[in-house]
């Protein structure tokens, strides 16, 4: 088993520790951070992955990983409060969409 | 640097991301969320990419969690509201985590295969990503650029303050 081979499975676990949160949670913000920990694991998985082929696109696709998080993180943290005024921050509570 | 700080690196990753969904508290969640991104910063470098490590560490574990910060402070965090949190997780965890379990499948078959050859981590030098990201790749940085304006307009959009005649037709 190479390091390669080590890094993705972390990759691939630290992906799944994100699902997880996302499913089992049911606070809003907890889901955000969950989120945040999926698209960690992606990240993990295309720098090993470009460090072991000696390839630059693995950090390019880093950084398209980031802007991601980026605008996700600022858009759902803005629906985030947004939200809380009306159900109190429980995805559950909020199975009624409305403009 | 070597393989093996950066395996490390990612299991306390790991371990602090698992620990961090399980939290009840969102301040003790986003602490644990800092701790794993910067030791997959640690990670980085160690595997010579300096240049996504450095913007790990500053965009990622900076920016991104400060933001973050802003919102865990407007939370209630009271004993009451750890209380109902807990019981929300107490009922909430079994099916989430037979689906994950049924992930790892795949995962813990796809270990063995493909045996490589091992040697240093191979630098990626900050010149060949920006050559690649402005150079052949540069519908994908103007795709990404479009993507977080989009996202800075509906911030902006959600944020707003609502003028008399809308906060009429949408009461609170």
């Amino acid at each position: 088993m190479t390091a390669l081979n080590i890094l993705l499975v972390l990759s691939a676990g630290l992906f799944l520790a994100g699902l997880f949160g996302v499913a089992a949670r049911r606070t809003l913000l907890m889901q955000l951070i969950s989120l945040e920990v999926m698209l960690a694991g992606p990240a993990l998985g295309f720098i090993a992955a470009g460090a072991h082929h000696g390839s630059i696109e693995g950090s390019a696709m880093f950084i398209l990983v980031l802007g991601l998080a980026a605008a996700e993180v600022a858009l759902g943290l803005a629906i985030y409060l947004h939200m809380r005024r009306a159900t109190g921050g429980d995805s559950d509570a909020a199975t009624r969409l409305r403009g | 640097m070597s393989w093996g700080l950066a395996i490390w690196a990612a299991t306390v990753a790991f371990g602090a991301a698992i620990l961090a969904v399980t939290r009840p508290s969102a301040v003790h969640a986003l602490l644990l969320l800092l701790a794993a991104l910067i030791s997959l910063g640690v990670g980085f470098f160690a595997m010579a990419a300096n240049f996504a490590g450095a913007i790990q560490l500053l965009i990622y574990a900076g920016a991104v969690v400060a933001v973050f910060v802003f919102v865990v402070m407007t939370i209630d965090a009271g004993d009451e509201a750890m209380a109902a949190e807990r019981e929300l997780l107490r009922h909430a965890w079994r099916w989430p985590a037979l689906i994950v379990g049924l992930s790892v499948v795949p995962v813990i078959f796809g270990i063995g295969g493909g045996a490589m050859g091992e040697g240093d981590p191979a630098p990626a030098l900050a010149s060949d990503l920006g050559l690649l990201m402005f150079g052949d790749w540069s519908a994908a940085t103007e795709l990404i650029t479009l993507l977080l304006i989009a996202g800075m307009l509906g911030v902006r959009h959600l944020g707003r303050k609502l003028g008399p005649r809308l906060r009429e037709r949408n009461p609170e």
